[in-house]
């Protein structure tokens, strides 16, 4: 076992119910000083659950948490040295930005001039200088959201969680402010528990992805490992789009896995885990991976009807119907020099075998 | 609305000149309320302070006011009378705050639960709940009978025909309109501010006191303001509750009008009492503004605001916020190191289960005393005495024998059924009106049209008897009606504006591109869906009406009386158990009013 004092955060087996519902089922994530880890999943997987037990705010029925290499699980909020952000931002509206801001650093007992120095240092990192008086009701949505920021900044947590931060804002501002704290975390060093359920916001900024569901965690790993590498069909399904076949093994060797599909095809793949023969397999294919085989000869082709041709700004979607009823989806740079394939037509599409990821059947 | 003008308007106008319909059209709805105020509030009214500045044979003079600062007995009441409201308000909003905190933090269900008992002495009958407090609080009550019991005292201790008992009653019968103005801002206080809080470093009481408290103090300010109003315009329990001593103005102008008959000077002194009252808003709207009265969310109160009274009060009450914050972290360290957090064990917070314990007790103080009625009623004794003695019928069929209270109570029904039917009548559409439409003065009309709950009763009680004298409407039930139908309009107007203002007019619109006339609209979807809500408001108006007691003091006469006004004449003669019989039997019925009225609202809502 791992020794929590060599991480920022280790929580190990934490577990929380509220009555019946089992809201987490046993949490174990290790984070190093300077991480960005992403909890990830939908609504109810327990990502808020167990980021609110590190915060303090909900007691654990089991488990532990060491915040800083020392034990936390149950001490209260403002023992834990850890900084929250909210999703609604959370600013008290009857304190000034100022107020707002050294008002964690006044419940520290530090004298008013090093308040003030702080709070104008915390403020031209968040480039937000000259805001001191205003009410957080003045600012816009994303100035709020970068003072919530600057309140956690300015006492130095050693861990700073946010809670979906950038769910009220629309796509542009999301984007930007993205970056922003990206840069931030870089920038500072700072180590950051990250929650959201929008997996393109986990992989823009995550050195890890926590990814959650049902009250458990699915996988752990980079962004490139829940994506190129998923562990289980859940994963494949959520992170990005995804074709997902099911077949049977027929052989393995040399790296490489046969594969029987249900009209009796056969297909080749790249095993993550060890499989059996005759083990039942999920496929999964990334559409940006298939193409049109007309023209080389891939590892794997399938032939079907061409039902639908999608142009969604620089991606085009074709959607293949194959001889069973599964669909197959093939994405491409709009305006290739594919020309544009007619629908209704008969049409193979092809991909590789190392881009074809088996998944054991549970 | 600004996209309202983009949305369908009802088919069957044919030009767009037509389409809005001419002004006296849309706003026509609203004149019967303002014109039934005018004459039966305004007017009488305006008859009465007339009065006060005239003298017998009609020339001007300020004789009569004059006489109110030539002895000092008229300040000295006032003071008296300044003094219980403040005491009032002040031990409402002290005892009522950790019910309303507790109410804004519990579950919705809980929170449903706990406001019914919390609202108890609301529909609980005025009379009645005083008459519990004599059984408990007397000599041989109940609560002393305890205390003796329990060798707490050894001989019984006076609570009641004193300063103590005119608390206890108005405290009583004044905290849930207290709690309820609180809950309406706490309610809206985000949950997570306070857990924000302590992830920044707030320890005990810290993020209470800077947080919390600060943003529900324009419930509390409004909460207060409406105890000490109202508290200023009670006569009912000081007169039955309290001593000689703690005589409040409102029962000079009673004595005026029903021993001396000096109606100019009751005018005068309903004067000092008015502007009483209106000082006390400017005052507030000075340090706090009006408009945190209307239920603005804490964001409004919080606005900075300007003028030195208002900058001296924040400051203080920044300083006082910061004080106790402090004062609490040091007590929460201090107990902290008695005993420490263990990172290993979770800690019951001990100030939620404190917190439960001082609500539930406070929320007991409000809901048990009117039981306390029901065993006396049955008591053999000629005194209400604690416990009561043996069990007989005998004070029931003297009610039911009496020529008096079987006609009074009917008498009383058709008063307040007739009362509540007017009152919707003017009030919905006025309410329809103030909601869609909009008009220059539309603060001030909404002001008009609920200014009757916030000037005492008593002033609409003297006008009215004073404007009835002459027109022979004095004893009668049209006399009555128009009376409690005055009080009534502020409070359907209040309820069915929250009830519009929280419908959808899509489904109106909705209705209309389907095809739908205005009325077969109103009649097949609007009116299903407010359905449950217009029966709340005629719940409220008929209670209003059935329990009041002003209006019935002044406009009754004789043997014509209503069933407070009769518990009234019984209650000042001598304390009795068949009023316990009367209190027993109000509180059945009104019980079955609330349950009747709750089947009928789910009835229509689960449609």
């Amino acid at each position: 076992m791992t020794d929590p004092k060599d991480y920022k955060l280790v929580t190990r087996g934490v577990r929380k119910t509220y009555g019946p519902v089992v809201a987490l089922d046993g949490a174990d994530i290790e984070m190093r000083e300077g991480e960005f880890l992403t909890l990830l999943g939908p609504s109810g997987s327990g990502k808020t659950t167990l980021l609110m037990a590190i915060a303090g705010l909900n007691d654990p029925d089991r488990g532990e948490i060491w915040i800083d290499g020392k034990l936390a699980t149950y001490l209260p909020p403002f023992e834990r040295d850890v900084g929250m952000v909210f999703q609604n931002y959370a600013l008290f509206p009857h304190m000034t930005i100022y107020e707002n801001i050294a008002f964690p650093l006044r419940m520290r007992r530090q004298g008013e001039a090093a308040v003030r120095a702080a709070v104008r240092r915390v403020l031209d990192t968040v480039r937000l200088p000259g805001v001191e008086d205003r009410m957080p009701r003045e600012l816009s949505g994303g100035q709020q959201q970068r003072i919530a920021l600057a309140r956690c900044f300015v006492y130095e947590p050693s861990i700073i969680l946010m809670d979906e931060p950038l769910g009220a804002l629309d796509k542009k501002l999301r984007d930007a402010l993205q970056r922003e704290v990206k840069h931030l975390h870089e920038n500072l060093g700072i180590t950051v528990l990250y929650v959201t359920h929008d997996q393109e916001e986990a992989m823009v900024m995550s050195d890890r992805i926590c990814l959650m569901n049902d009250a458990r965690i699915e996988q752990i790993g980079t962004p490139a490992d829940l994506y190129f590498r998923p562990a289980s069909v859940f994963a494949a399904d959520f992170l990005g789009e995804s074709n997902l076949l099911s077949a049977t093994v027929a052989g393995t060797g040399g790296g490489e896995v046969a594969l029987t599909t249900g009209d009796g095809r056969t297909l080749r793949g790249r095993a993550r885990d060890e499989v059996e023969p005759g083990a039942r397999v999920t496929l999964m294919i990334r559409p940006e991976n298939v193409g049109f085989a007309s023209d080389t000869e891939p590892d794997n082709t399938v032939e079907g009807v061409l039902k639908e041709v999608i142009m969604s700004g620089q991606i085009t979607r074709y959607f293949l119907e194959l001889p069973d009823g599964a669909e197959m989806v093939a994405t491409g740079l709009t305006g290739g020099d594919r020309g544009r394939p007619e629908t209704g037509g008969t049409a193979r599409f092809g991909w590789a075998a190392e881009h074809t990821v088996v998944l054991r059947d549970h | 609305m600004t996209t309202s003008a983009r949305l369908p308007e009802p088919p069957g106008g044919r030009a767009a000149a037509r389409r809005r319909g001419p002004a006296w059209l849309r706003f026509w709805p609203i004149a019967p309320a303002v014109v039934f105020l005018v004459f039966f509030f305004v007017y009488p009214a305006t008859l009465l302070l007339g009065l006060s500045a005239v003298d017998a044979e009609g020339a001007p003079t300020i004789e009569h006011y004059a006489r109110l600062f030539r002895s000092d007995l008229y300040v000295k009441v006032l003071l008296i009378t300044l003094k219980v409201a403040g005491w009032t308000t002040l031990l409402s909003l002290v005892a009522g705050y950790p019910v309303a905190y507790l109410l804004a933090t519990v579950r919705d269900n809980t929170r449903n639960m706990l406001i019914i008992w919390v609202l108890m002495p609301f529909w609980t009958s005025f009379l009645v709940r005083t008459f519990a407090w004599i059984v408990l609080l007397g000599r041989s009550g109940a609560v002393n009978d305890l205390l003796v019991a329990l060798g707490l005292v050894e001989y019984p201790v006076r609570m009641i025909y004193n300063f103590t008992g005119v608390m206890i009653g108005m405290v009583h019968a004044l905290m849930p309109l207290c709690v309820l103005t609180m809950l309406s801002v706490m309610i809206n206080i985000d949950t997570n501010l306070t857990r924000a809080a302590s992830t920044l470093g707030a320890r005990g009481g810290q993020a209470f006191w800077r947080v919390y408290f600060p943003l529900s103090v324009p419930g509390v300010a409004a909460g207060g303001l409406l105890v000490f109003i109202t508290a200023l315009g009670f006569f009912i329990t000081p007169a039955l509750l309290g001593g000689r001593k703690d005589t409040m103005i409102v029962q000079l102008i009673i004595f005026q009008i029903h021993e001396v008959l000096n109606w100019a000077f009751a005018g005068a002194i309903a004067l000092l009492l008015l502007v009483t009252v209106l000082a006390i808003f400017f005052l507030y709207d000075r340090l706090l503004g009006l408009s945190t009265l209307s239920g603005e969310t804490a964001a409004a109160g919080a606005a900075r605001r300007h003028g030195i009274i208002a900058r001296a009060g924040g400051r203080l009450g920044r300083l006082f916020t910061a004080g106790m914050g402090n004062l609490c972290e040091a007590a929460a360290r201090l107990f902290d190191r008695l005993r420490p957090h263990r990172a290993d064990r979770p800690r019951r917070g001990l100030s939620r289960g404190a917190l439960w314990v001082a609500g539930l007790l406070v929320v007991a103080f409000l809901a048990v005393p009117s039981f306390f009625v029901i065993p006396v009623s049955f008591t053999e004794e000629g005194f209400l005495n604690w416990p009561p003695k043996g069990f007989s019928l005998q004070w029931y069929e003297l009610v039911f024998a009496s020529a008096e209270w079987p006609k009074a109570a009917a008498r009383s029904l058709v008063v307040a059924v007739c009362a509540a039917s007017l009152g919707m009548l003017v009030g919905v559409p006025a309410a329809f009106v103030l909601v869609r439409q909009r008009f220059f003065g539309k603060t001030a009309v909404f002001a008009f049209l609920v200014s009757p709950i916030i000037i005492p009763n008593i002033i609409i009680a003297v006008s009215l008897f004073y404007l009835f004298s002459k027109l022979a409407l004095v004893g009668t039930i049209t006399g009555l009606v128009l009376g409690h139908t005055v009080l009534a309009i502020p409070y359907v107007v209040i309820t069915v504006m929250a009830l519009i203002k929280n419908y959808d007019r899509r489904l109106d619109q909705a209705a209309w591109t389907l095809g739908a006339s205005r009325l077969r609209t109103f009649l097949h979807v609007t009116f299903p869906i407010i359905r449950p809500g217009l029966i709340a408001a005629f719940m409220f108006a008929f209670i209003i009406s059935f329990d009041e007691l002003t209006i019935a003091l002044f406009v009754t006469g004789g043997d014509f009386t209503t069933l407070p006004k009769q518990m009234w004449d019984d209650a000042i003669m001598r304390v009795n158990p068949t009023l316990a019989a009367v209190a027993t039997l109000l509180l059945v019925f009104m019980s079955c009013v609330i349950v009747l009225s709750e089947i009928l609202r789910r009835r229509g809502a689960a449609r």
